[in-house]
């Protein structure tokens, strides 16, 4: 059944024609083709690989990206509401086009040479091939400059050694942006599937984003040749990646809570007990307009921040703020959800344990929601507070 | 082939429509519009005309600047061209075939589709109309479409089956769902709609021949309860008929 999305204060009006069609297109792709499968996949704990070229086919893969590379040449603004209308599927769906989009087509296509753009970005637009982000490692999570993952300078290229974990679709990736230390310098490079030495085992028994293949990428001399080396040093460039990538979060985990809200209105209204509706009870009612009334405000941080990053003028500190605190709602929205639920709130047929579980990871993932906390913490203070 | 797709924009049928406080026409507040749903199995249609004998397809609606959104939408679902004709007041179906018929007359289309209706005012005449006015044969309710040279040939939904029907280009085709799946436009070519143009052109002039005297919310069904035929239940109602229906 199609969901009509909540707009309390009016907020499509805020939006362009074009920004509105995307969305629509967005909505209606998921009423069609993700929530008939999702449930399936999800019990599953396999991700549908067959909506990566649905996807693609509709230009979602490049959405910020130049035509001339095979991208859509939409704004931000156009890929946070994609986004949210993905997630208002499934948070799984949604990373998958995150990683495509901001963690590898974005640093491809900043950071890549003429060549390797040329090369991959066309690739990676029609799904031909799949991206990964490795940052993550199994010591070091909130603390990636900590990476022992390293490269070392031979003739022609570079020899990589490391493992990383947690990484979003590793295991269907064609091409994986990886991050490993030159000279104590972190800096990325493309490793290729079936390059010697590199392999990328799938982790089981995950409880969060079922629909979703998380890996490890484990590098043992691993020959890089010059030319899939990415041109920046230093932190800033996995930093510039993950901006774009929760700038993409806050918006998806809209959706994930426009879902569970209106799941709830209408079961709260045909749901009787003591002769009437659920949704009849004060109760039940504070925690509707409680929601309501935090979707309503994370769509106002979110217009604003797609506006700011349309203008050039985000701060990361701003995408940490609508990251924890959207997040942070929409996780808290799911759980109430869960709730007004009943029994039938643990079950497949309704969405609301779904996004509940995929929230943990979301909640924890592109920088944990304390992470964020202190990001901002030392944003205003100016005092760090991290060590 | 050149290829006319008439268009409206109607509410999402997800929104809830209220009647304006006159009484006459519905409350615009918040209502969501979105492209006429037969619409864009004709859209479809017609764009996989273009695809298979070459040509241009056209989409054109007769509304106020409002529309323009959904004239957007066509562009960037892959029709060539769009127009709207252009009007702010209020006006009927009549109004609109007049208008319709008079875009279409000297542009030599070899075949115009719409929708089998706009689900806003259902009033199902345009198709019917069109025909009658341009003086061209007109299928209604067609759920497949083979069209050879210039012959035409359509599956229509009649009561209990189907019925087949043929007749020669130029000819008007109403869309029944079913027809085909209607494709998502893609973020590309919605950018790209963005700076093509939208022709303009002004209403004529003619008098629509209904009015709209009230509107009105269809009342509430309320759920029925049903009662076991115990000892106990007959007490329950009786309480019921005194305190929920206040009929004793
Ligand atoms: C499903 C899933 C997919 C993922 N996909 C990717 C991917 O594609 N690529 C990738 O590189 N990574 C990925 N990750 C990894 C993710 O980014 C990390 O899990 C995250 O950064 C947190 O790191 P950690 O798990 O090691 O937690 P830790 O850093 O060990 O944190 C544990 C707890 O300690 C807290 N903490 C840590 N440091 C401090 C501090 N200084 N002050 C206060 N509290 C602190 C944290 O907030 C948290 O509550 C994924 C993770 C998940 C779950």
């Amino acid at each position: 059944m199609p969901i009509s999305a909540p707009d309390y204060y009016f907020l499509d009006e805020l939006y362009t024609e074009e920004e509105l069609l995307v969305r629509q297109t967005v909505r209606d792709f998921t009423d069609s083709e993700v929530l008939p499968i999702i449930e399936d996949a999800y019990q599953k704990g396999i991700f549908p690989m067959h909506l990566a070229q649905k996807l693609a086919d509709l230009g979602l893969f490049g959405i910020t990206i130049d035509e001339k590379y095979g991208g859509a040449g939409a704004n931000y603004t156009c890929y946070g509401l994609a986004m949210q209308e993905l997630e208002r599927g499934d948070s799984g769906v949604r990373s998958f086009a995150s990683v495509q989009n901001s963690l590898v087509m974005f640093p491809i296509n900043q950071y890549g040479s003429e060549e390797i753009k040329m090369k991959w970005l066309p690739k990676l637009a029609r799904a031909e091939a799949i991206g990964c982000f490795g940052l993550t490692e199994p010591d070091f999570g909130s603390n990636p400059g900590g990476m022992v993952t390293n490269a070392k300078k031979i003739d022609g290229g570079y020899l990589l050694n490391g493992a990383k974990m947690w990484i979003t679709n590793g295991t269907l990736a064609d091409l994986a942006v990886v991050w490993a230390k030159l000279d104590g310098v972190v800096t990325g490079f493309l490793v290729e599937k079936g390059m010697k030495g590199f392999t990328a085992p799938e982790m089981h028994g995950k409880h969060s984003l079922r629909a979703s293949v998380t890996s490890e990428l484990i590098f043992d001399d691993v020959e890089i040749p010059d030319g899939n080396r990415l041109n920046i040093n230093g932190l800033k460039g996995p930093l510039s990646c993950l901006t774009r990538a929760r700038y993409g979060i806050q918006y998806g985990v809209i959706g994930a809570a426009m879902s569970v809200y209106e799941s709830s209105l209408d079961y709260s209204k045909s749901r009787i007990q003591f002769g009437k509706p659920i949704a009849g009870f004060q109760i039940v009612q504070e925690k509707l307009v409680w929601m309501l009334t935090e979707i309503t405000k994370a769509q106002l941080v979110a217009w604003r921040l797609g506006r700011l990053m349309d203008e050039g003028r985000a701060t990361p500190q701003q995408v940490s703020f609508a990251k924890r605190n959207n997040v942070d709602i929409a996780i808290q929205a799911a759980r109430i959800s869960r709730d007004i639920h009943g029994a039938n709130g643990i079950l497949g047929e309704y969405p609301v344990m779904r996004h509940a579980a995929n929230l943990e990871s979301v909640r924890t993932y592109e920088g944990t929601h304390d992470i964020h906390t202190l990001i901002l913490g030392n944003d205003i203070t100016g005092i760090s507070a991290f060590e | 082939m050149n290829i006319l797709v008439c268009v409206s924009r109607v509410p999402d049928t997800t929104t809830r429509i209220l009647v304006g406080p006159d009484g006459k026409t519905a409350d615009k507040t918040g209502v969501k519009f979105v492209l006429n749903p037969f619409d864009e199995f004709a859209l479809e249609e017609g764009l996989r005309l273009r695809e298979k004998n070459g040509g241009s397809v056209t989409a054109v609606t007769v509304a106020g600047e409002v529309a323009k959104d959904i004239l957007r939408t066509s562009l960037a679902m892959g029709a060539d061209k769009v127009a709207i004709i252009k009007t702010e007041n209020e006006f009927d179906s009549y109004f609109t075939a007049q208008n319709l018929a008079e875009f279409a007359s000297n542009r030599a289309f070899d075949i115009i589709l719409l929708g089998k209706q706009s689900i806003d005012y259902d009033s199902l005449q345009i198709p019917a109309y069109l025909g009658e006015l341009l003086g061209i044969p007109s299928i209604g309710v067609v759920s497949k479409l083979q069209i050879e040279g210039n012959n035409v040939s359509a599956e229509r939904d009649i009561e209990g089956g189907k019925e087949i029907v043929s007749a020669q280009l130029p000819c008007i085709i109403s869309a029944q769902k079913g027809l085909n799946e209607p494709r998502y436009p893609k973020l590309p070519d919605i950018m790209k709609a963005k700076s093509k143009p939208i022709e303009e052109v002004a209403a004529i002039d003619c008098q629509p021949r209904t009015t709209i005297l009230e509107m009105s919310i269809p009342s509430k069904k309320r759920a029925g309860v049903i009662l076991d035929g115990s000892d106990g239940s007959l007490d329950k109602l009786v309480t019921l008929l005194h305190e929920e229906a206040k009929v004793i």
